[in-house]
């Protein structure tokens, strides 16, 4: 796909992340933003395959977001793949409303499982992964995870099960932002050497610039046609509220609201921000 | 005499013959949940995560999601208590086809001691929105339960026990959710599950000679609970009693206590483990030691249904 279109796509998502959030009035933009460029890759970028009129159709490749409380770049990435219409959203985070502040797979097509709770993505996409395996199915699982999450003791378990199982079928892609709630990882708990660990418990390592296409793109094309018998991390370098300056790298806005004046300067600054 | 865990073992093998959509997993304790023998007839539908129940229970999930039934084992302790808020989150809220079968539980686990053996497992289960609750008392129950979990879509929780106990339920009994009466009495019923079943039914022998025929009660379904059948059996009764082999708090007493004080209110006494950790001990000197051995319970009935 064209650079144009996918930076087109980029900007929608955004936008849609800033009003959704805004009419809602809470939800976590910061680590949404972060992780708008790895989404559109994977959805846009002729990475994945799937069908948004068929989506439990069995050969699908699966995308597991398991840092779920980037709920609203899911939502506005499957919204913009045609899974559902983009005039839901605004109803995000609302009783009755399917747009429910963490994902859950029984309210939206496309919605692979319910995440939230953090550090267990990784194991769901293990057992995934192992069960189209077992089927005999060529699809592969891609699975988002936040840098902070990495601090949950599971994701080691399952980084252990996937080397273990030899799972080439799997790539993980971390939203390497640098920032937690409570402030920058290395200063909370250090991830520090992070792509040492990702080697250490057996996986292919690889790290890029998580905003770019150019290096997204072909990154997350090869990890799906492996046979090496290893699963794969991509270390995605981002930042944290990316393409709204007064977000970018700012804590605050992991789970902050804009307000209504916030909310359109954000706008003018999202059709502006350069991706690459 | 056969453990609910072998026939678990047994029943999962069975089952695997049957059906190539069911898969197994373990946390290293598959010699003792009896997945062994699923493992060795299909290795490669056979999945140990190690000693990790976090990941087990992750896994299982996936697992379901990509159209497989798996059956996860582990201690009790340990898939409930460890993995409690996995089985939440990532099974149970969206109701995933995921069945957990954990064995070791209850203090007839024997010499392991207190850290292993659990006594809040219902608990912690039955308050999950979602989860289907069960707990066999022998082992041509626990086949039945196995089969029955297979072709019920969703999450369930099946309670099995290390200790052998005796066949009770005759050969052509079928689980389904309704409490199942064993023995018909008077005056007094007794709703009792898992193990205690037997120990409440050797009680009753004891009791012959003082001329008390209590009504004896399988409830292996503790959720979805069966208000009704409870209710209808307590009424014909004058004096309620349960038995179970966990905390008396919110376990299957708590739930038929506060079944009929809101819709058929009368007394019921409690048989289980009063709020105390468990200690190590062989199996049948335990259930003495915390009162639920077939004396014990003779005692309590006469002096508690009997004033």
């Amino acid at each position: 796909m064209d650079d144009l279109l996918l930076r087109e796509r980029a900007v929608n998502i955004r936008e849609s992340i800033i009003e959704m959030i805004t009419a809602a009035k809470s939800g976590h933009p910061g680590g949404s933003l972060s992780s708008v460029e790895i989404m559109v890759s994977l959805f846009f970028g002729g990475v994945m395959s799937y069908d948004p009129k068929n989506p439990q159709l069995e050969s699908r490749d699966r995308f597991f977001l398991s840092k779920g409380h980037a709920a609203p770049v899911l939502y506005s990435t499957l919204a913009e793949a045609g899974y559902f219409d983009k005039s839901g959203l605004n109803t995000l985070r609302q009783l009755n409303s399917p747009f429910q502040g963490h994902p859950d797979m029984r309210k939206l097509p496309g919605i692979e499982a319910s995440t939230g709770s953090l550090g267990q993505g990784l194991s769901i996409s293990v057992g995934c992964a192992l069960g189209l395996r077992l089927k005999g199915l060529n699809s592969h699982v891609f699975t988002l995870l936040g840098d902070g999450e990495l601090e949950e003791g599971q994701i080691w378990e399952a980084a252990m099960a996937a080397s273990h199982f030899k799972l080439d079928n799997l790539t993980a892609i971390v939203d390497r932002n640098r920032l937690q709630i409570d402030g920058f990882t290395e200063e909370i708990m250090s991830l520090e050497p992070l792509t040492d660990k990702w080697r250490a418990f057996g996986w292919n390592v690889l790290e890029l610039n998580g905003h770019s296409f150019d290096e997204l793109i072909p990154a997350l094309k090869k990890a799906k046609k492996r046979g090496d018998k290893k699963p794969q991390v991509i270390i995605a370098h981002t930042i944290k509220g990316k393409g709204v300056s007064f977000m970018e790298n700012v804590c605050d806005f992991h789970g902050k609201a804009p307000s209504e004046e916030q909310a359109k300067i954000a706008y003018s600054e999202i059709k502006e921000c350069d991706v690459q | 005499m056969k453990a609910t865990r072998e026939a678990y073992g047994e029943a999962l093998l069975e089952l695997g013959r049957s059906n190539d959509k069911v898969v197994a997993l373990d946390a290293d304790l598959s010699k003792s949940t009896k997945t062994s023998l699923f493992a060795k007839e299909f290795p490669e539908r056979f999945f140990n995560v190690g000693i990790a129940e976090q990941n087990l229970i992750g896994v299982a999930a996936g697992l379901s999601l990509a159209g497989f039934v798996p059956y996860a084992s582990t201690f009790a302790i340990f898939a409930t208590g460890r993995a409690w808020e996995q089985i939440r989150n990532t099974v149970a809220y969206p109701s995933l086809n995921v069945k957990i079968c954990a064995s070791h539980a209850g203090i007839t686990v024997g010499e392991d001691g207190a850290s292993h053996q659990s006594i809040e497992d219902i608990a912690l289960m039955s308050v999950i929105p979602n989860m289907t609750v069960l707990v066999p008392a022998d082992s041509i129950e626990t086949k039945s339960m196995v089969n029955w979990a297979y072709q019920y879509n969703g999450p369930v929780y099946i309670r099995l026990g290390r200790m052998g106990v005796p066949d009770i339920l005759s050969e052509n009994y079928n689980f389904d959710t309704k409490p199942f009466v064993l023995k018909k009495g008077k005056r007094i019923v007794i709703f009792a599950t898992g193990i205690m079943l037997w120990k409440c039914l050797e009680a009753i022998e004891l009791l012959k000679p003082y001329n008390v025929e209590p009504t004896l009660v399988n409830v292996s379904c503790i959720k979805p609970f069966p208000e009704e059948s409870i209710i209808e059996i307590a009424k014909e009764h004058e004096i309620v009693f349960t038995a179970e082999e966990h905390n008396v708090i919110n376990g299957l007493g708590s739930m038929i206590s506060s079944t009929l004080s809101r819709n058929y209110p009368m007394k019921v006494y409690f048989i289980g483990i009063d709020d105390r950790f468990g200690t190590s001990g062989k199996p049948n000197d335990l259930l003495s030691y915390y009162g639920l051995d077939a004396n014990s319970i003779k005692e309590k009935l006469l002096l508690l249904g009997l004033k």
